[in-house]
C-alpha cells in the first residue's frame, strides 16, 4: 500500500503535465469538436503520447513496456483529466491492452502488445448492450463452426470504435450460459464484411459508436485465450479501467475546483470579492474536503493494482463510486458559482460537467458500484 | 528485518506478555482507568495494565523519557497503537491532560512548568480539565470575558467556564482567562493553571440530551492563582490555545476508536436487525445503500488518515489535510450514529429498563451524544471558516461594504 508518489513517479507527474498544458488544453479538445470530427481524437497527439513511454507504462520490458506500474499511468490519467486531454489511452492501453495481457496466448502477447506500445494498434472493446453498464448482461452470440465462429448481436456503446484499428469484442459462446459464464473475446479486424458502425455524437465531444454484427465470419485464432473463460480477465480489465477513469476525473474535479477557486478571488459583487460570501466559502470547503478524501481512494486503487491485492474490486467500486459522486458535484458547483459566465460555451467549465456526466455512465454508475460494493462486503 | 519490523516484533511481544486477557475486551465506559489523585480501578487487571504501562512511559508513547514518557518517534508511536489494536488492547489511561495539555506545556512551557507538570500527568496523578467556552463565549471564543486581574504576586480570577467536560472530577483546570481588558479580542488573553481545589472554584453538572452529565459548568470567585501558572507569555494565551485546539480537534477526528459504544458496528447490526434476503443482499434496500454509502466513506476517511500519516513521514506533509479531519470525522460519526439506530429500529428507541440490551441503550445514547461532536472543539460551520480561510485563500467578508 503505497498512498504517496515516489520521487520518479513524480517526476513523471510533472512531465504529463507540461505536455499535456502545453500540447493539448482543452482549447484542444474545443477545437476537436468544432472541426466535426468523429475520430475521437488527433492521431498526431496519441504518436506524441506513445513517443513519451505512456502506452507502455504499465506492460513488461519482453514486450517494449517500461514496467512502471499503474501509480504512474494513473498519475498520467490525472493529468488527462485537467486538460481533458482526448486519446485512446483508456481504450486501447487500458481496456484492450489488459484483456490481452491477462487473457491471451503467449504468440498473441508477442504479435500484439508491441504494435500497442508503439502506437501502430489502436484497439476499442466491444462490451455494453444495454443502455447502462452492464459487463455479463451479453446476448452477442459467437456460434461455433468446423474451422471458426459465426459472430451476430449488437453493442450498444464502443468506446473510441471508429478510430480503432481493430475490436475486441465480447460474446456468448456457449448458448446455455447465462451471466459471467461462457462468454469468449474476439480480436475482429472493423473492416470485415457483416459489421455495421454508427458512430455517435456525444456531448463531451468524444468518440462512441453503435456496432452491429450480421453473420461475420471468424477464425480460431481470431479467439483470444480460451473459450468460455474470459470473464475472471475481463473483470480485472474492467476494475482497471475504472480505477484509470476515476483518475482521470479526480484530475478534471480538481481543475476544475481550481478554476472555480480562482474565480471567487477575482469576482466583485456587492463591492466585494463574492468569495468573502460565507454561503458560497462553506461550499466551496465543503468540496475541498470532499477532493482530499478522492486523492486517498484513487491513489489506494491504483496501488491494489501494482500490489495484485484481493480487494481490488472492492478498491475500484469505492473509487468509481466517489469519482462519479465528486466530479458530479464539483462541475455542477462549479458552473453554479460561475453564474452567467457558467453556462456559456465560451468558458471551458461546461467541457468538464459534460465530460464528468460521459465518465459517470462509463463502467458503472455510483449505484452499481455500490451495490457491487455491498455485495462484495457480505450484504 | 528492518528497524521498524524489529520493533514491532518486540512491542508484540511485550503487549503478549504483558496485557491481562480482560484488558484486550472492548471498553466499556464505566472500565475506563481516568488519571487523578483519588485514582480508582475497576478490578486489578486494569491497575495492573496500567501500571506496566506507565513504568514503559506507553501511556504517553511519544513524550521524552526524561519526563516519565516513551520517547519514542513518530513511527514507533503509530506502530506501538497498531499493535494495540491488532490485539484489542484498552487505552490504559484516560487524561485530558494527555490529549492536549502536555502537548501544550511540551511546547510552550518553561523548563519548570514541563518538570512540575509532565511527570505527574504522564503517570496519571492529576486529573486534567479544560476551560474554554463561556455562557456567552462559544464559537465566538475570542470574546471571552472571565477576568485575571495582575495582583503583584498572584492573579485573581474571576467568572465562569461551560462544556468543562469532567470538571467535577478533575484536579486542575487549564482555562484562557482576559488579562488585558483594553486590548482587542485575541490579544488580551492569557493561558493559566489552576487548582481546582483553591478556595473560590466551584462547579455544577449540565444535564445533557443523552441523559449524561459529563460537562459542566465552573465558576472561579475571587480566586487567588499564582504567577507561575501562566503557560507561554502574557497576553498570549491565544497562540498556545490554537496549539491546544489542533490536538483536540485531531483526537476528535480519531473519534470513534476507543470511546464506548455498541459492541456491534453498522454491519453487524444490519445483519443482526434485518438480516439477508435470499438474494445474498440486506432486506431493506433503501438502508443498504445508507449502510454502503457510510462504510465506503469511512473507508475513504481511514485512507485519508493513513495518506496525510505517510506525506508526513516522506517529508511531503500537505498542512491542509489535516484541516479537514475533525469536520469530515465528527460528521461521519453523527452520520454513523443515525445509521445504527436506523438499523435497529424499534430497538433503538428505548429510554432504560426491561425491553432493551446494553448495546440498543448504547446506541441510543451514543447517537444522542454524537450531536455534540460536531460542536464541542469548533463546530462545523467554524471548521469551513478554517478550511475557506486557510486552505483556499478566500477573502474576508467585509461587512460595510
Amino acid at each position: 500500500m503505497a498512498l504517496v508518489l515516489n520521487e520518479e513517479q513524480r517526476l513523471l507527474k510533472d512531465t504529463a503535465k507540461d505536455f499535456l498544458s502545453s500540447t493539448m488544453p482543452v482549447s484542444e479538445l474545443r477545437a476537436l469538436r468544432d472541426s466535426g470530427d468523429t475520430h475521437g481524437y488527433k492521431p498526431d497527439h496519441w504518436q506524441a503520447m506513445c513517443e513519451l513511454g505512456w502506452s507502455g507504462i504499465v506492460f513488461p520490458e519482453e514486450f517494449g513496456g517500461l514496467d512502471f506500474g499503474y501509480l504512474g499511468l494513473g498519475a498520467i490519467f490525472e493529468q488527462t483529466g485537467r486538460t481533458l486531454a482526448a486519446s485512446p489511452l483508456l481504450s486501447t492501453v487500458v481496456l484492450s491492452a489488459s484483456l490481452i495481457q491477462l487473457a491471451a496466448s503467449e504468440q498473441q502477447k508477442q504479435e500484439l502488445l508491441p504494435a500497442i506500445i508503439s502506437g501502430e494498434l489502436t484497439l476499442a472493446l466491444a462490451l455494453e448492450e444495454g443502455h447502462h453498464h452492464a459487463p455479463t448482461a451479453i446476448q452477442t452470440q459467437a456460434e461455433k463452426t468446423a474451422d471458426g465462429y459465426i459472430l451476430n448481436g449488437r453493442k450498444s456503446v464502443v468506446l473510441d470504435a471508429s478510430s480503432a484499428d481493430k475490436l475486441v469484442v465480447i460474446a456468448r459462446t456457449n448458448k446455455d450460459s447465462n451471466g459471467s459464464e461462457g462468454l469468449s473475446a474476439f480480436l475482429v479486424n472493423s473492416q470485415v464484411k457483416g459489421i455495421t458502425q454508427h458512430s455517435k455524437q456525444w456531448v463531451d465531444s468524444r468518440s462512441a459508436s453503435e456496432i452491429i454484427f450480421e453473420n461475420v465470419q471468424l477464425s480460431d485464432a481470431d479467439l483470444l485465450g480460451e473459450a468460455d473463460q474470459i470473464w475472471p480477465a475481463l473483470n480485472i480489465a474492467l476494475d482497471r479501467s475504472r480505477i484509470c477513469l476515476a483518475a482521470e476525473m479526480l484530475g478534471g474535479a480538481l481543475e476544475c475546483f481550481e478554476r472555480t477557486v480562482a474565480y471567487l478571488k477575482e469576482r466583485d459583487q456587492f463591492g466585494q470579492k463574492i468569495g468573502s460570501f460565507q454561503a458560497l466559502q462553506h461550499r466551496a470547503a465543503i468540496l475541498f474536503t470532499e477532493l482530499e478524501l478522492a486523492k486517498s481512494v484513487v491513489l489506494d486503487a491504483l496501488s491494489a493494482i501494482d500490489d495484485k491485492r484481493p480487494d481490488l474490486p472492492q478498491l475500484a467500486s469505492l473509487a468509481k463510486a466517489r469519482l462519479n459522486d465528486v466530479f458530479e458535484k464539483v462541475t455542477s458547483e462549479a458552473v453554479q458559482m460561475h453564474g452567467g459566465i457558467g453556462v456559456t460555451d465560451e468558458l471551458e467549465i461546461g467541457f468538464f460537467l459534460k465530460r464528468s456526466r460521459v465518465a459517470t455512465q462509463l463502467f458503472g454508475n455510483s449505484g452499481f458500484h455500490r451495490d457491487r460494493y455491498a455485495t462484495l462486503c457480505g450484504y | 528485518m528492518n528497524s521498524a519490523d524489529a520493533f514491532r516484533q518486540e512491542v508484540r511481544t511485550w503487549l503478549e506478555e504483558n496485557c491481562p486477557p480482560s484488558q484486550r475486551r472492548p471498553i466499556v465506559r464505566e472500565e475506563q482507568v481516568w488519571a487523578g489523585r483519588n485514582k480508582t480501578f475497576p478490578n486489578n487487571d486494569a491497575k495492573l495494565w496500567f501500571e506496566r504501562m506507565r513504568d514503559r512511559g506507553w501511556t504517553v508513547p511519544d513524550w521524552p523519557q526524561a519526563l516519565g514518557g516513551g520517547g519514542l518517534d513518530e513511527q514507533q508511536t503509530r506502530i506501538l497503537k497498531e499493535e494495540m489494536k491488532a490485539l484489542g488492547c484498552r487505552t490504559p489511561l484516560y487524561d485530558l491532560g494527555i490529549w492536549m495539555l502536555g502537548p501544550a506545556v511540551l511546547e510552550f512551557g518553561t523548563e519548570a512548568q514541563q518538570h512540575e507538570h509532565i511527570p505527574k500527568i504522564a503517570r496519571g496523578e492529576i486529573r486534567w480539565c479544560q476551560g474554554y467556552s463561556e455562557p456567552g463565549a462559544g464559537s465566538d471564543l475570542a470574546s471571552l470575558q472571565t477576568r485575571a486581574e495582575d495582583c503583584g504576586d498572584h492573579f485573581l480570577v474571576n467568572g465562569t467556564k461551560i462544556w468543562t467536560t469532567n470538571a467535577d472530577k478533575a484536579d486542575w483546570i487549564f482555562c484562557l482567562v482576559r488579562t488585558d481588558p483594553a486590548a482587542k479580542k485575541q490579544e488580551g488573553i492569557s493561558f493559566l493553571l489552576i487548582d481546582m481545589n483553591d478556595p473560590g472554584v466551584t462547579t455544577t453538572p449540565i444535564e445533557l440530551i443523552s441523559g449524561e452529565s459529563e460537562f459542566c459548568q465552573t465558576f472561579f470567585d475571587n480566586v487567588k492563582v499564582p504567577k507561575g501558572n501562566l503557560i507561554g507569555e502574557l497576553n498570549k494565551g491565544w497562540s498556545v490555545a490554537k496549539a491546544l485546539l489542533k490536538h483536540e480537534r485531531k483526537l476528535m477526528s480519531e473519534i470513534g476508536g476507543d470511546t464506548p459504544g455498541p459492541s456491534f458496528g453498522p454491519v453487524q447490526a444490519a445483519l443482526e436487525y434485518i438480516g439477508l434476503g435470499e438474494d445474498g443482499k440486506l432486506k431493506d434496500l433503501a438502508l443498504r445503500d445508507q449502510l454502503v454509502r457510510h462504510e465506503m466513506n469511512f473507508r475513504a476517511i481511514g485512507l485519508t488518515h493513513f495518506r496525510s500519516f505517510e506525506e508526513r513521514m516522506h517529508g511531503l506533509a500537505d498542512p491542509n489535510v489535516p484541516l479537514i479531519m475533525k469536520y469530515v470525522g465528527t460528521e461521519e460519526t453523527k452520520n454513523k450514529d443515525e445509521l445504527l439506530v436506523a438499523l435497529l429500529g424499534h430497538q433503538a428507541l428505548g429510554w432504560g429498563g426491561a425491553g432493551f440490551n446494553d448495546d440498543e441503550i448504547l446506541t441510543t445514547r451514543g447517537w444522542l451524544f454524537s450531536k455534540a461532536l460536531s460542536i464541542a472543539g469548533g463546530t462545523s460551520e467554524v471548521q469551513l471558516n478554517i478550511i475557506a480561510k486557510r486552505a483556499l485563500e478566500l477573502p474576508e467578508h467585509n461587512a460595510q461594504a
